[in-house]
């Protein structure tokens, strides 16, 4: 038998809550009709960055491929010509795939990639309604092409070789050219 | 890391002269001469080395191997570290490695310092990155972090030494194992070590690249990244492949190769490891020749010829054999059907066209030779060859006295073997003797002889190469182009106790012998003449009897479709190129009122068959190759391709819609009915008796042809890598000066071969050939002989200096239906 403060002050005290905070401001959002940044370094969908001219950096060298506990990234390299040029360098990634399926979005990749070429933005909404659809391929990840960009392929901008581009030339040149804002190497 | 099998295998250890030491404390005893990094090897320590290769000439360049040697045997020790790759050990030596000794270690420290100071640190790049022996030796045995602050010593790169290797000099740690192998094993010095101190660098000559068959192996060998393939530069790293023990399909050597696989594609090949066969190498078409089972002309889908239409149209399994087996019977009702098999089919394949032929089509006619062939051979087929197991070996060569080649280039026909006698006459001082018109490169390679003669006189030349016990003949295929040749050569093995051996051109060859794809012979080397013979197979097949009428020969099937004494045809493989005559075969094919063609990829007899049954090609299915040698190379598919059949299964469609049971249906239960079938134990097929023949008579006007095909050359099973292609060597027209001059051609102007079919354009070269013989490749460069000219080996040809105006158009002859694709399909 429940006692009498049970049955009579319990009740009121509980809608009290209620009442309370129907006089305070609202936690709830209005996902998706409105958005909340997210913390900075929350990790989101991958991207792929560009030189300040446009090249790729990424080399196709499969290391975050490999890093990858959930075995989510399909990397294949291929070779750079003088005619059809990509990234600086000998080698570019041809394909590159990440599997959001499988994706734990832990950032390991970004610790392997030896280029900085594979960061990760804010972007969380990975959901989608197939499987192929969340296969993102290199033109679902590529960053986009921001002015004094240059759709790849296209010979080196730069500087004369590659070398240029690692040291670190190629960005001190292209803020000197005012081609774009000073930043670190052009990862956006 | 190579690790030492012991030493040859049968020689027991008590055998030899046995040296105890001392290594980290465990005392061990190995045989005299043995180095000291292989006597550690023994007890289980692995000292790390980059020069060091059990089957190259010890160097000790690298000097990562340093131990302490505290005791050479003699009470004292070495002053300093020793490189242990180049110390042989002695009684009473006492050897610390890095496992016991602080010194050694930190010698090792320090070299693998040395050795990173100019490395670049690229391994992201690096197609040797996560395989390589410098970064897993730098893990285990450096220092983790350079002290090296300067800059590092840079090259232009990569190098392209040949269009398919490619050397970054800065990656090279001047090892020497490439310029080694090059040198020691393939007798191909291209490459050498040029300049002095920190500019050291592996180099070709100027102008010359390295031009070699077996340039892969150094890609395989090199402990670094310095060495790459342009075919598979840059396509996978190590953990994304899938390695398959395979065997090469390329040749009758049965090599072992690796296939490593990614997401259902072959992607490379290496050398396998097998110390009785082709030890670690390979050549470089088992290397790079794997891409054309995905060309663009691939069958996919069982094609049946529509009545109404005339044209193939795809059809579903069931309708195909159907389709096939009710052609096929109707005609083994009436006229007969013949069967032309080709030699590139695996022993499983080969045996369930020989018993589809002779259970279910009731007819001898069924040969594998798809290729100028002879009465002659099949009868020394029938007697020496089929069903008599493992003969000569790799090892009989390399121990014998002298090896005799008749009919065979070993470069460019039998790669394997030609590593072997080099091997044999470097080590042995085994006497290579080629009967043939001209000393090849390979034959200098091997320090060998000539005999000299005209295609057509080898039977006489035969005598005198100076057959001798341990002497080895080695029979070519060409042999079957010269009368009298291999009744001479068994007269002359007899005679003098010589051994013989039988080496084909193509990987299936020997299995269809013993699988019985000959008019003459049935499964097991059973004589077809032979009655019990045939009542002991039937038996064993569980048929009433079997056809006892001896078959026709390719030429012959063809030649009786032609007159329309044969209604039907099955043929599988066959590139009509490759036949005696090409256009007759075509004719034939067209005449044959039925044919049933089974191929991997489209073909001239696909295209005018009635029904086209796609079948896997060699890394799609499981089976075994039997090698010249007789030893069975058995493999497992590499990459199960769902459409794609092996042919056994096809045939055995094929006779279930026949209303016959073949009694297998996979190429497992293929060789485990062939193998129960067994070999034949009583009296073999009679030998030959062929009066030997001469070279055939010239005008001046003409030469007699001596040709063979390249390893590298237009072969459709290369079709699909430039890069590769494009170490074809060069075509050439060989001439003796002799010739030469009497025809009033200089050395490198185009002289025109003419027969009645055509002509092609070569330029000439002047050689030590026999006077009145022209040498050159039988299907290179677009120019296949039979195909133009329908001029096989030891054919007579005219020659002509210069082009008629008005036929220069003409001249490079029909366009080769297989012109290399431009790109190798990515
Ligand atoms: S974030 Fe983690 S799980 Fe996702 S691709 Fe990168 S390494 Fe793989
Ligand atoms: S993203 Fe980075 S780690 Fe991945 S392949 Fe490209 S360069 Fe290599
Ligand atoms: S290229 Fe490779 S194999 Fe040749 S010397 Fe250099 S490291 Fe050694
Ligand atoms: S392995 Fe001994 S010196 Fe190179």
């Amino acid at each position: 038998m429940a006692t009498l403060k049970e049955q009579l002050w319990d009740p009121i005290a509980g809608f009290g809550v209620t009442f309370r905070t129907m006089f305070k401001k609202p936690v709830t959002v209005q996902y998706p009709f409105e958005k909340r940044p997210t913390a900075p370094r929350f990790h989101g969908r991958h991207q792929l960055n560009r030189w300040p001219d446009g090249l790729e950096k990424c080399i196709g060298c499969e290391l975050c491929a490999w890093a990858c506990p959930a075995d989510a990234i399909f990397v294949e390299g291929a070779s750079n010509t003088e005619d059809e040029r990509f990234s600086p360098g000998e080698r570019y990634g041809r394909v590159y795939q990440i599997n959001y399926l499988r994706c734990i979005l832990c950032g390991l990749c970004i610790e392997a990639c030896p280029t900085r070429a594979l960061t990760m933005t804010n972007e969380y909404e990975l959901a989608d309604t197939s499987r192929e659809s969340l296969i993102f391929e290199k033109s679902d990840l590529l960053a986009p092409l921001l002015p004094g960009m240059e759709q790849p392929p296209h010979p080196l901008r730069l500087g004369d070789d590659e070398r240029d581009y690692y040291s670190g030339q190629a960005a001190a040149r292209a803020v000197a050219e005012g081609s774009v804002a000073a930043g670190p190497g052009g990862e956006q | 890391m190579t690790v030492t099998k012991g030493n040859e295998p049968g020689t027991e250890l008590a055998d030899q002269n046995l040296v105890t030491l001392t290594v980290d404390d465990v005392e061990v005893s190995v045989p005299e001469g043995t180095l000291v990094i292989r006597a550690a090897e023994l007890i289980g320590v692995e000292i790390p080395r980059f020069c060091d290769h059990p089957l190259l000439a010890p160097v000790g360049a690298c000097r990562q191997c340093l131990v302490d040697v505290p005791d050479a045997g003699n009470g004292r020790g070495f002053p300093k570290p020793q490189a242990s790759c180049t110390l042989p050990v002695s009684p009473g030596m006492v050897v610390k490695t890095q496992v016991t000794s602080p010194v050694a270690d930190k010698a090792q420290h320090g070299i693998m310092e040395f050795l990173l100071v100019n490395h670049p640190l690229d391994c992201p790049m690096c197609d040797k990155g996560g395989e390589c022996p410098l970064q897993n030796q730098a893990m285990s045995h450096g220092q983790g972090e350079t002290r090296f602050t300067e800059k590092k010593r840079t090259y232009p790169k990569p190098l392209a030494i040949s269009s398919q290797i490619l050397l970054d000099r800065e990656r090279c740690i001047l090892c020497a194992r490439c310029t080694r192998f090059s040198e020691q094993i393939a007798g191909d010095p291209f490459i050498a070590m040029a300049e002095r101190g920190a500019l050291q660098q592996v180099a070709i000559y100027e102008n010359e690249p390295f031009s070699s068959y077996f340039s892969g192996n150094t890609i395989q060998i090199c402990p670094v990244g310095a060495l790459t393939s342009s075919s598979y530069r840059f396509r996978s790293r190590p953990f994304d492949l899938v390695s398959t023990p395979a065997v090469a399909e390329h040749d009758a050597c049965g090599a072992a190769i690796r296939v490593d696989h990614r997401r259902g594609k072959v992607v490379r090949r290496l050398s396998g490891d097998d110390p009785e066969v082709n030890e670690e190498w390979i050549s470089d078409k088992d290397r790079f020749a794997f891409t054309y089972a995905r060309q663009a002309d691939r069958l996919t889908r069982p094609l049946v010829r529509d009545p109404e239409t005339g044209a193939l149209e795809p059809a579903s399994w069931p309708a195909a054999f159907l389709a096939a087996a009710r052609g096929l019977a109707a005609a083994a009702a009436t006229s007969g059907v013949g069967v032309v098999t080709g030699g590139r089919l695996t022993t499983e394949d080969a045996y369930a066209y020989a018993k589809l032929a002779r259970t279910v089509l009731g007819t001898n006619d069924i040969d594998f030779r798809a290729r100028p062939q002879s009465a002659e051979e099949a009868e020394f087929l029938a007697h020496a060859v089929a069903g008599s197991g493992l003969g000569v070996t790799y090892r009989d060569l390399e121990e014998a006295t002298k090896v005799v080649l008749v009919g065979l280039e070993p470069e460019d026909e039998a790669a394997t073997i030609f590593l072997r006698l080099r091997k044999a006459w470097r080590t042995n001082g085994t006497q290579v003797v080629a009967v043939a018109s001209h000393a090849t490169r390979a034959l200098e390679k091997v320090g060998g002889q000539l005999v000299r003669t005209i295609p057509g006189d080898e039977a006489k030349a035969l005598g005198e190469a100076g057959l001798a016990p341990g002497t080895i003949v080695l029979l070519g295929e060409r042999l079957a182009r010269v009368e009298g040749a291999f009744t001479t050569a068994l007269a002359a093995a007899s005679r003098s106790g010589a051994r013989l051996a039988w080496v084909p051109r193509r990987a299936g060859d020997r299995g269809a012998v013993e699988a019985g794809c000959l008019p003459n012979l049935l499964p097991g080397g059973r004589p077809v003449a032979d009655a019990e013979a045939r009542a002991d197979l039937a038996a064993a097949w569980g048929v009433a009897s079997l056809p006892g009428e001896p078959g026709r020969s390719t030429d012959d099937i063809l030649a009786a479709a032609l007159a329309g004494e044969i209604g039907a045809l099955l043929v599988a493989g066959v590139e009509v190129d490759d036949l005696a005559d090409p256009q007759a075969a075509l004719d034939a094919v067209d005449a044959a009122g039925f044919v049933v063609s089974l191929e991997v990829r489209a073909s001239a007899v696909t295209e005018r068959a009635d029904v086209v049954l796609p079948v896997a090609a060699v890394a799609e299915k499981a089976g075994s190759f039997v090698n010249w040698e007789g030893r069975r190379r058995p493999f497992e598919a590499v990459i199960p391709v769902p459409h794609a059949l092996p042919d056994t299964r096809v045939l055995a469609g094929i006779a279930e819609a026949a209303g016959h049971d073949l009694g297998f249906r996979t190429p497992e239960a293929a060789a485990a009915e062939l193998a129960e079938v067994g070999v034949w134990d009583g009296a073999r097929a009679p030998k030959p008796e062929v009066v030997p023949g001469r070279a055939p008579r010239t005008d001046p006007s003409e030469v007699v042809l001596d040709t063979w095909r390249r390893l590298i050359d237009d072969g459709r099973g290369q079709d699909g890598d430039r890069h590769y292609q494009a170490t074809a060597r060069p075509s050439v027209a060989l001439l003796s000066s002799a010739t030469a001059r009497a025809f009033g051609v200089r050395e490198g102007e185009e002289i025109v071969l003419r027969t009645d079919r055509g002509a092609v354009a070569v330029p000439a070269g002047i050689a030590d050939i026999a006077d009145g013989v022209v040498w050159t490749p039988a299907n290179s460069n677009g120019l296949s002989l039979l195909g133009i000219l329908g001029a096989a080996y030891g054919a007579v040809v005219t020659v002509e200096r210069s082009v008629p105006a008005d036929e220069a158009d003409a001249l490079s002859g029909p366009p080769h239906p297989h012109v290399p694709t431009e790109e190798d399909e990515q």
